[in-house]
């Protein structure tokens, strides 16, 4: 690893603590169509499990200390020329550092620019679903959930960048067009997300944007935290690509 | 890729600048009036952004525009959408045939991961845009007052990248020339943010960047 210093390395750890049910810090069931977010400190892990294998979780990620530190799309694909994330990649800030890493996966796709749903488009596709007739089961969207949460942190729609949609897979063909793929879903697929850095975690379990569904059907998410540890020295984010190296320096010195 | 030639002359314009290599420029459009900008050179990234003039928190979303085209790339016909999912601006005439939104700007920052540690201090578009913004709160003590916050993912015109139907992202320059253009009519009153992008550490500028000229038409 370039230029770090053997004071530096020292901090690396030798191994990351892996999934095990018995060392859950704790885990929460995210409701279908719902809203959520909170603080995630570095060196825990988010698992998100798709418990019926047809949920979408539109997800953006902040730096905890200064939120104008955020997820950021571009830099994410540039740095590993991908579209999309599976094991191995990772979520770059604007700041050039690794907010969180894929660690494991058994999904394999995870959208990063389908962006979420609104309001306007919800209604047109799936009618009116309000809360005077259907309670808690009204029809949501993900830019007016994630904007309610951001402003919880005294945040707002100048802080919305475009999202990551995990679980939903959007390809592309020669032309450019997009396609929603309805079959890469499966009943308890997960996602493993180690946060590199202390996290504002932004989400909605809203359904994917492309998702041609005619019925509104977000299904819920399950959320489960545990204490793995950062990205060790052999770890399989940071040895993706050369740029992930770097990314894991840039995070590392900001926490020395 | 579909090109489209304007019936515009440039002897008919009410507003003629040209951007130096790796500079910054801001302007006010209003709506009905036609944008041009000239890759005068050839293989010029073009990092722009664009803001309702009204209320720049509603701005350019990338991903709202590939919603409402149910595709990733910008050409003739593309509705530029903002973060409310209303048209900007839309694209009326292109004589390079594609343009691209996800691989936004370079920074310093993230010149330090794609490249070397010790790229961080050369000259990137986010630096560019950060000046603009800075030297806009200057020239316009009224406002808007822009920041970090409001600078978002852009549209990088004369850019072309394409992503693989396997998911990968590659970078495949060389489809812009000298003289192309791309045109486009607001649909709102917007504020157009613009790199002329810096970067010499990859083919997005054929190393070499140079000027572009932007051109204004009053509406019909």
């Amino acid at each position: 690893m370039e230029n770090q210093t053997p004071l530096a390395l020292a901090t690396v750890p030798p191994q990351v603590t892996p999934f095990d049910p018995s060392l859950l810090l704790w885990s929460h069931t995210l409701p279908a169509g719902s809203a959520w977010s909170g603080v995630i400190r570095r060196g825990n892990t988010m698992r998100f499990t798709d418990t019926h294998g047809r949920g979408n979780v539109s997800i953006l990620f902040y730096n905890a200390a200064n939120p104008s530190e955020r997820y950021n799309m571009p830099d994410t694909l540039k740095a590993q020329h991908t579209a999309y994330l599976t094991k191995g990649h990772v979520c770059y800030s604007d700041m050039g550092r690794v907010l969180c890493s894929v660690a494991d996966d058994s999904c394999g796709w995870h959208d990063t620019v389908g962006g979420t749903t609104q309001a306007t488009n919800v209604l047109a596709r799936h009618g009116e679903a309000r809360f005077g007739s259907h309670r808690n089961n009204m029809h949501r969207n993900g830019q007016d959930n994630i904007q309610v949460e951001l402003e919880k942190w005294g945040m707002g729609k100048r802080d919305v960048v475009a999202n990551l949609n995990l679980f939903s897979k959007l390809s592309t063909d020669s032309t450019g067009a997009l396609h929603f793929q309805t079959d890469h879903r499966a009943p308890g697929q997960y996602i493993d997300l180690r946060c590199e850095m202390d996290l504002l975690v932004v989400l909605s379990t809203t359904p994917h944007p492309f998702d041609p569904n005619p019925i509104y059907a977000p299904e819920e998410i399950e959320l489960s935290v545990w204490r793995s540890g950062t990205a060790s020295a052999n770890d399989i984010c940071r040895l993706h690509c050369p740029e992930n190296a770097r990314g894991f320096i840039n995070t590392e010195r900001h926490y020395l | 890729m579909q090109t489209l030639e304007s019936t515009l002359s440039p002897s008919t314009a009410s507003f003629e600048v040209v951007i130096p290599s790796g500079e910054p420029w801001m302007h006010t459009l209003r709506k009905g009036q036609i944008f041009r900008i000239v890759d005068l050179e050839g293989n010029q990234a073009v990092d722009t952004l664009f803001y309702n003039a009204k209320d720049i928190s509603e701005r350019y979303s990338a991903t709202h525009t590939l919603q409402s085209q149910a595709a990733l790339y910008l050409g003739v016909g593309t509705r530029i959408m903002s973060s409310e999912g209303r048209p900007m601006l839309t694209i009326v005439a292109d004589t390079c045939g594609r343009h691209d939104t996800l691989g936004g700007a370079c920074s310093c920052e993230s010149n330090t991961v794609r490249y070397a540690l010790e790229k961080r201090h050369m000259h990137s578009c986010r630096d560019n845009f950060m000046l603009a913004i800075a030297r806009y709160a200057q020239t316009h003590p009224d406002g808007p007052f822009f920041s970090k916050r409001d600078v978002v993912s852009n549209i990088n015109f004369f850019m072309n990248v394409p992503v693989t139907p396997e998911g990968q992202l590659t970078f495949e320059d060389g489809i812009s020339a000298p003289g192309k253009y791309v045109e486009m009519r607001a649909e709102m009153d917007v504020i157009v943010l613009i790199s002329n992008c810096p970067q010499l550490n990859n083919p997005c500028n054929a190393y070499n960047p140079t000027p572009v000229q932007c051109l204004i038409w009053e509406g019909a």
